[in-house]
Order: C-alpha cells, then sequence, then structure tokens
C-alpha cells in the first residue's frame, strides 16, 4: 500500500514552510490527501516493457520443440491455458494474469523503421511525423490530471521516441536507469528569485514569440513551463526507488529493469499515465540461447513477475495494462553463428493487466513458426487494444499539421481474444 | 575588407584524377559565381510565382550575421563583431562576411564537429579513436580538399587508427563482426544519399532496386578487416586496449546471401552496373574509391549538395536528406540538378558550393512570414519553398559554444583544440543514448526537451556564468558600464546579437531600479536571455 508516513512527511514540509497553519488544518490535509491517493489509484495505466533490438519470442512465449528452428529450449506449464519457455519459470506463475499474442505481424524488419513502427502504429513516412503511442495517451489524459506535476509519458533509460505532431510537451521525458534527473535540483534559489527570473524570461519569450517564425519558439515556452514544475514538485520522490522497503526492492531484482519497473509502479501510483522501461541488449545475431539463458532472460522472468504480483496485491492490476515487447521478432531459422537475425513477420508478445484477459495464446504460428494460422494482427490493433483497456475512445482522431486526420491507432481493431 | 577580392583562387582542375595544389584560401566570389547564384535565385523564385506566394523581407544585418555564423561556425558572433557589421557601409559587406567565415580558424573546428558526429556519432564507438577521426577531418577541411577526394581516403584508408585517421570511418561501423554490413548501409546513405539497407533482406519496397544491391555494394567492403591490438598496463598488470588498425584482408570471392525463401544467391561488386567479375584479383575497396572519386553517376555529388542545402536551411531537398531515389521525388530537382554538376565542375569544393548557398537569396531573407507565405511551412509538412529563412534549433554542440561565446570569451577562443573538444564531448555524453543495436544507431535527448531545459536553467554552465568570476562575460559588461543601461545594452547584444526593444525596456525597468540587489537584477537579466527562446534558436 501507500506510504503514509511519507506522505504526512511531506505534508509537514508544506506546513512547516506556512507557520500559520494549525493542528486541525493538518488533520483535513491528511484527509485530502488520502483522497487523492484513492483517485489515482483507480486511474489507467499503460507500463511497457521494451525489449530493444528485437527479442527472439520464438524463444520465450512460442517454443517450437519439433521444429528445426526449435532451439535449445523447453516449454513448460503455465498458470494460463499455454505453455512458455523453460528460462521463464517466475512468469510462467503469472500468466493467469498476462496473455501472449502470437500472431504479430508487422513488416518492417529495420531496427529504426519498426521501432517507429511498433511505437506509432504507422510505417515512417517523410512528410509526418507521428506520435508515439505514450505521446497519444500523455496528450489525452495528462491534461485531465491536474494534480500531475510531472511529464506524463516517462521513458526510463530510453531515448528516439517523440511526440511528433501532437507537440513537444508530449514527447518522452527520458530519465536514467537509476532515476536520476540532472540539474533538477535548485540550489540557493528562492521562489522570489526564480520567480523574477522567469518574469524577465516571459517577456523575452513572448515577444519572440509574436513575432510570427513557426511553432518553435511556443514550443520552446510550452518546456520551460514542465521544467519549471520539475525543480519545485514534491512529485519528484517517485522517482526515488530507494524508498521502497528492501524486500519490494530485492523482489524486482538489483538491475536496471528490476529498478525500472519499481520506477513505473511508484509513478502510476503519483499518476503518470504512460510508462516505458527500456532494456536494451536483444539484438542477438549471434550465441542466442547463452545470451539468453545467462544474461537476458533471468531478469525479465524476475522483474515482470514481480511487477504483475505487486500490482496484483496493491489492487493496482485492472487499472494497468503492462506489455512486453520490441521492435520485432527474431528469425526462426537459427543462422551459422546461433543466433537470429531480425524477423517481423510472425512473432509473439505479451500483455496483461487493465482488466484484460489473462490465461491466452492469442494466435498461432506454423509449426516451424515462419507463417501464420490464424488472424493475424498489426500494432494498430495492439494500441486499439491498450486505448480500450484505458479508456480512451477508439473515435479519437488527431489532426497532423498539415490538417490531414490521423485516427487513434492508425484506425486498428481491438484484439477481441483479449477483451471478452 | 578590400583584400578579401585580391585574394588568389585556384584553378578549376578538370581532371579527376589528379589532386590539385590548393591555396589557403579556395574560395572565391568572382563573376561566374554570381551567375551561378543567379541562376539558384531564378529557379528559386520561379517556385514562388507558381505557387502565388511573394518571399519575406530581407532580414536585418544583425540577424544574418547571428544566422550565419552559427551555421558556418557553429555559435553566435561576439557582440563586438556584430557591433562592426553593423556599422560596416559596404554594400557588399555579407559577401565579404560570408568569405571571411569560411576562411576563419573556426570553420574547420565547427565542421570538424559536424563530420564527425556524421561519421562516427556523437557517442565514440568501441574501438575507434575520435581524436584520429578529428584530426583526419580537420587537415583536409583546412586545406579544403574537394570532398571526392575524402570520399576516397575515407573508404580506402588502411592503418593505425592514430595514424591514418581516415580508418575510424570504417572502423566505428565495424562493431559486429558482421561481414562489412552495417558500415555497406552507412556508406551508402551518407555518401551516395540512398539507402539500400532494406534490400538486405528483400526487394526495396519503394523502387526498382532488388534485394541483392545491397549485398553488391557489400561486396567492396567485405574485405575490410578490423585488427585490434592490446598491451599491458603496468600499473594493473592488466591486459588493456591499446590501439586498433584497419587492414585488408585477401578476399575475391562472391558474398552469399538467402533469399526470402530460403534459396541462397551470390552477389559480385556492382557500382550502378560497373561490375567485377569473379576471376579479377583487385584490391575491392580501392576500385570501389576510385568509382566514387570519379563520380559518373553523380551520386556523391548530388548527396552531399542535398546535405549541405538541409544544414543551411534546415530542410534539403528530400525528407530524409540520405533517402534520394525515384520513390521519393526532391521538392527542386531542376535546382537540385543544377547545384550537383556546377559542385562536381568545381571539382568538389565546399567552401565554394556553401559560399553559393548562403549568397542566395533565400539565405538573406527573415524568418518572418510574410503576409502571402503562409503555405511555406515545412514543419507543417509540406514541400520548402525557400520563400523565408525556417527556424532550426541549437543543436548541443551549438548551444555549447554558444554558451562560451555568451559567457566565458576566453574559453571560446581556447588554443587548445583537442582540450576544447574533450570538454566539450565529456560534457554531451549526458544527452546521449544508443539503442545497442547492430547498427550503433544513439539518439539525443537533447533537441527542444525538459533536459535541456534543466540544463539550461541549472545546470554547470549558466552557474559558471552567473559566478561572480573575472573572467566571465558578466563580469566584464558591468566593470565596462557607467550605468545600468549600459550593461542591458550589452547583454542583450551579447546574448541575442540585438538591442533590447522600447517594450522590453519598460517592461524590465522596476527590476533594474532596485539598487540595493542590482548584481542580483543583472544576473536574472543574463539568464533569461540564455534560457530564451531566441538565444536558442537559429532563425
Amino acid at each position: 500500500m501507500f506510504n503514509p508516513l511519507l506522505d504526512r512527511r511531506h505534508f509537514m514540509q508544506h506546513v512547516a514552510a506556512g507557520a500559520a497553519l494549525t493542528v486541525p488544518t493538518l488533520g483535513f490535509l491528511e484527509h485530502l490527501s488520502a483522497n487523492v491517493q484513492q483517485v489515482k489509484k483507480a486511474e489507467k495505466a499503460c507500463i511497457m516493457v521494451w525489449l530493444g533490438g528485437g527479442a527472439p519470442t520464438i524463444d520465450m512465449w512460442d517454443l517450437k520443440p519439433e521444429s528445426k528452428n526449435g532451439g535449445e529450449f523447453k516449454p513448460i506449464a503455465t498458470k494460463g491455458d499455454f505453455q512458455i519457455s523453460d528460462q521463464l519459470p517466475k512468469l510462467a506463475g503469472v500468466m493467469d494474469r498476462m496473455s501472449v499474442v502470437r500472431s504479430m505481424s508487422t513488416r518492417e524488419a529495420d531496427h529504426a523503421r519498426g521501432r517507429y513502427y511498433m511505437h506509432t502504429a504507422y510505417v515512417p513516412n517523410p512528410t509526418v511525423e507521428h506520435p508515439d503511442f505514450g505521446s497519444v495517451v500523455s496528450y489525452e489524459l495528462g491534461p485531465k490530471r491536474s494534480y500531475l506535476e510531472i511529464p506524463s509519458f516517462i521513458s526510463i533509460g530510453g531515448g528516439g521516441g517523440s511526440a511528433g505532431f501532437l507537440g513537444m510537451s508530449h514527447a518522452p521525458f527520458v530519465v536514467d536507469g537509476n532515476g536520476n534527473i540532472r540539474n533538477a535540483e535548485m540550489r540557493n534559489m528562492t521562489a522570489d528569485r526564480l520567480g523574477q527570473r522567469l518574469s524577465m524570461l516571459g517577456v523575452i519569450e513572448d515577444n519572440f514569440i509574436r513575432s510570427n517564425r513557426g511553432e518553435l519558439p511556443q514550443a520552446h515556452k510550452d518546456i520551460y513551463v514542465q521544467a519549471k514544475n520539475l525543480l519545485t514538485s514534491q512529485q519528484m520522490a517517485a522517482f526515488k526507488t530507494e524508498q521502497e522497503d528492501a524486500k519490494t526492492r530485492e523482489a524486482y531484482g538489483n538491475n536496471n529493469l528490476g529498478r525500472g519497473l519499481l520506477m513505473a509502479r511508484r509513478l502510476v501510483e503519483t499518476g503518470v499515465p504512460f510508462i516505458e522501461v527500456n532494456d536494451g541488449g536483444w539484438d542477438l545475431h549471434n550465441g542466442v540461447f547463452n545470451a539468453l539463458k545467462n544474461n537476458k532472460l533471468p531478469p525479465l522472468d524476475q522483474a515482470v513477475a514481480a511487477l504483475m504480483n505487486d500490482l496484483t496485491a496493491r489492487g493496482m492490476l485492472n487499472n494497468v495494462v503492462v506489455l512486453v515487447m520490441g521492435e520485432f521478432g527474431r528469425t526462426p531459422r537459427i543462422n551459422q553463428d546461433v543466433g537470429r537475425d531480425h524477423w517481423a513477420s510472425s512473432w509473439s508478445l505479451a500483455i496483461g493487466g487493465g482488466g484484460l484477459k489473462g490465461g491466452r495464446a492469442v494466435g498461432a504460428t506454423d509449426k516451424d513458426g515462419v507463417g501464420i494460422e490464424s488472424q493475424s494482427y498489426l500494432p494498430g490493433d495492439l494500441w486499439a487494444t491498450v486505448a480500450q483497456a484505458m479508456g480512451i475512445p477508439l473515435s479519437t482522431v488527431h489532426t497532423s499539421k498539415r490538417g490531414r486526420p490521423m485516427k487513434i491507432a492508425n484506425g486498428g481493431t481491438p484484439i477481441a481474444d483479449l477483451l471478452s | 575588407m578590400r583584400a578579401i577580392a585580391l585574394r588568389i583562387t585556384f584553378v578549376m582542375c578538370v581532371s579527376l584524377m589528379a589532386v590539385p595544389s590548393l591555396s589557403a584560401q579556395s574560395v572565391r566570389m568572382s563573376g561566374e559565381d554570381e551567375q551561378i547564384v543567379a541562376e539558384i535565385n531564378r529557379m528559386i523564385k520561379q517556385g514562388w510565382e507558381d505557387n502565388d506566394v511573394k518571399p519575406s523581407a530581407r532580414a536585418a544585418d544583425g540577424e544574418w550575421l547571428r544566422r550565419v555564423t552559427l551555421d558556418v561556425h557553429g555559435h553566435i558572433p561576439t557582440s563586438k563583431e556584430v557591433a562592426a557589421f553593423n556599422a560596416d557601409k559596404d554594400k557588399a559587406k555579407r559577401q565579404h562576411a560570408i568569405l571571411r567565415l569560411l576562411d576563419h580558424p573556426d570553420y574547420v573546428k565547427n565542421w570538424t564537429t559536424v563530420w564527425t558526429n556524421l561519421m562516427i556519432g556523437q557517442g565514440t564507438p568501441d574501438r575507434t579513436s575520435r581524436e584520429g577521426m578529428q584530426k583526419y577531418l580537420r587537415e583536409s577541411l583546412a586545406k579544403n580538399k574537394p570532398w571526392n577526394e575524402m570520399v576516397f581516403d575515407l573508404v580506402t584508408a588502411e592503418g593505425r587508427f592514430d595514424e591514418n585517421g581516415a580508418v575510424n570511418y570504417l572502423l566505428s561501423q565495424m562493431q559486429d563482426r558482421d561481414g562489412g554490413v552495417q558500415a555497406t548501409a552507412k556508406t551508402t546513405r551518407l555518401f551516395l544519399g540512398i539507402q539500400v539497407q532494406c534490400t538486405q533482406c528483400h526487394n526495396h519496397p519503394f523502387n526498382e532496386w532488388q534485394h541483392s544491391q545491397f549485398w553488391e555494394f557489400n561486396s567492396f567492403l567485405k574485405e575490410a578487416r578490423r585488427v585490434d591490438h592490446r598491451k599491458l598496463d603496468p600499473n594493473s598488470g592488466r591486459q588493456v586496449d591499446d590501439y586498433s588498425e584497419l587492414l585488408n584482408g585477401q578476399f575475391n570471392g562472391p558474398v552469399y546471401f538467402e533469399k526470402r525463401n530460403g534459396v541462397m544467391q551470390v552477389a559480385y561488386p556492382n557500382y550502378f552496373g560497373k561490375q567485377i567479375g569473379p576471376d579479377e584479383k583487385v584490391n575491392r575497396r580501392m576500385v570501389f574509391g576510385e568509382l566514387l572519386r570519379a563520380d559518373e553517376e553523380r551520386h556523391v555529388a548530388r548527396a552531399f549538395v542535398n546535405r549541405m542545402w538541409a544544414h543551411f536551411f534546415g530542410y534539403g531537398f528530400t525528407r530524409p536528406v540520405d533517402d534520394i531515389g525515384p520513390h521519393n521525388p526532391p521538392s527542386n530537382p531542376e535546382l537540385l540538378e543544377f547545384l550537383t554538376a556546377k559542385f562536381a565542375e568545381s571539382n568538389y569544393n565546399v567552401k565554394q558550393l556553401m559560399a553559393w548557398i548562403v549568397s542566395c537569396e533565400s539565405y538573406q531573407l527573415e524568418s518572418k512570414f510574410s503576409n502571402s507565405n503562409e503555405i511555406d511551412n515545412p514543419a507543417a509538412g509540406e514541400s520548402p519553398l525557400f520563400s523565408r529563412m525556417y527556424v532550426k534549433a541549437m543543436t548541443a554542440e551549438q548551444v555549447y559554444d554558444s554558451m562560451l561565446v555568451a559567457t566565458l570569451p576566453a574559453q571560446a577562443g581556447e588554443l587548445n583544440l583537442e582540450q576544447a573538444q574533450a570538454d566539450r564531448q565529456r560534457w554531451l555524453q549526458q544527452f546521449i543514448t544508443t539503442f545497442g543495436t547492430d547498427e550503433n544507431d544513439e539518439s539525443t535527448n537533447f533537441n527542444g526537451t525538459i533536459p535541456q531545459a534543466l540544463m539550461m536553467m541549472n545546470g554547470e554552465l549558466i552557474n559558471r556564468a552567473l559566478a561572480e568570476n573575472q573572467a566571465t562575460r558578466l563580469q566584464q559588461v558591468i566593470a565596462a558600464a557607467k550605468d545600468p543601461n549600459d550593461v542591458v545594452q550589452e547583454l542583450y547584444q551579447t546574448v541575442l546579437s540585438r538591442s533590447p526593444t522600447r517594450a522590453e525596456l519598460n517592461q524590465l525597468r522596476p527590476v533594474l531600479n532596485r539598487k540595493a540587489t542590482i548584481r542580483e537584477a543583472y544576473e536574472d537579466l543574463y539568464w533569461a536571455l540564455l534560457n530564451s527562446n531566441e538565444f536558442q534558436l537559429i532563425y
């Protein structure tokens, strides 16, 4: 549950600053705080675990033990009605609450293009820059959460995402895996002094904006509003996983991915609607099995299972979508370096929470994993599913800078088997 | 000023084989050059007429000098330079300024930065010497080596990464033992302006390029071999990385690649139809370099022209700049072909091309929309008409270097180039993320983001600028001023290259009248100027 002591400490700090407040008022504030926390707990959010480089999903979610493409791992039973890799035993125990989609078919097998396609639901196009889905969520839900002082799309350990035509204020805010944010602590600076500086800045900025040179001058000003909030907000504590007890930290794992997912949970509790946690190093062109067994799968198994259990214990799981994927899968065929290369035409991802159905394997590939033997899904279908789970209407249409209407999730259709 | 007209220029060299000897001043604006500029103007104006737009007004001199100094030197001009330029009554002063900027040491400094980033990235890949790369670029840019000669050097270089700096381009693309795949993708994009990396796995989705094309280019580069050397570290007693070198292996066979249907195919070197057969025992990398240098198809020239135009205007003739091809038609095809031909005829004279571009009428215009060119807005996805200057965000390096000019002038003039660049590189690391993929791609979270704003509001650069220290520009300005008005004027000139407007002065007056805290007020104004959109944008 939330840490009431911690919260009270923050309120005490505020109160100490304005000494006029009396004890009964403090009681009232505490009550108010509890209410805000209740509201936040019911807020929708999405945590995306990004497997940068493209994970070999045939060795994780859709094993082919009978095929020459099968590789070294064996399938094991899960709490759901399907099997996954024997290298993911902890995840097997939460698969009643997660599903895998085994028929993603996404065409783009180049890193940059695949990253763009999976994040935006659109293929790259030279005349329009599409927003990451995290930016879409920020745009739709951020303004409704007036209590939120930190950005509503946070990317932990990431980079490269873009808010496209939705504007810089919905761009991912990137922090490193330890939640460190450089230059966010004002030393030797009073509120008055900062206020004086900002009012002078306003004079110069507004003058330049009025000179009608396009949108960059205004975008600069919008970002400064957010940056100022970061300098002064108590919500920055959400980035500090060291405030969690040792047991919780241990459960997630003492590594970047574990800390990142724990931070993501804290950010959800603060009201942030979209968090991307980046785990790189999945571009396994050679030595795929050793790398998976020794380096990549154990921390993933531990951290995602811990997140699912933690969200369940806190009663948050029905509101928080958890999604695990990268820019594509990897070739079913094992290459001469015992690796797998880029493969976008038939691969899998894992998704759960947010009221979506768990325990199911949706879609299927053929016996060698190279073709799809069911309905296949595009990134737009995936994001339409997430939008539905988060209560963002699928009729939502945004407008590109050129005035072109853009359907949310590229007009995708929610994946029916995950909804009912 | 007059002396510029008398500068010796080199004779145009038509033979592509001979390397011309160049004088230090290799750029000029002769009658012939002016005709080229007139032709650029004619073609652009045709676009304005066809689209029924009227260009924006001519930019004020100070604004123009700030822009061109940023574009050519990578930092803002000093207030003294702006004042001298404003006071100059010579009608040809912009032309003089262009030639002066192109022959200044900061030209070499800036373009070393630009090309190092393009060639090896903002971060330094393993087993690559950033210093080596910079040294090669500095020396080549200083003598204005023809661009096709530089391409030849970079593709054919052999040797140690500290002795022959040109090898670092390919070394940086050889992180994985991937048989030159990454080097092929990078080289075709950067030097030929074409994207064949899609054909690594299948036929190009949008044009007639075949699956084999990627592997045919790859066969030229496949023999390049990286050899890493280690040495004993006397302190720790352990083996540590020493130098790396780039050598040529013996490779004459075909490259094998797999079709989507699993059938294996072979590819031999093939440069736009010029082939090397299976029996020819040649140094393929050398042949590739010679084909690039001869550039009969003009791909090398066209790619360079497109990239340079984009550097100065924020938009090239195609988007992205390195994806030229039948599937992606350029915005101004006639102009792109004209400049490509002229650039090749000039013997790939880089400075000369820049002089043409910044001399043309579009570059003289202001960035404000006129009453009749609202549609000229490439930021909204429209095709650029170049009827106004487009606003560009400063790069991280431009912000850093401009901050030094505006706040710590002594350090801006730092003579130890390598030390200065190493300091800046350290500072830059905070904004760089690598994706750790086989293409070694990276991204910067600098441009217009919250981390950038926090750094400007509260980071080490601004804190040094505001410190009470004799070396700061702020301290110098305060010491030299007769009254608060002088300080305000000079701070505006230093940071924004202009005077404050009357409205700004009126709004600032109450703060500056607080005599007791006047030093604080100056600091706050200076902070506000450096944090403004106007300072951090190129317009």
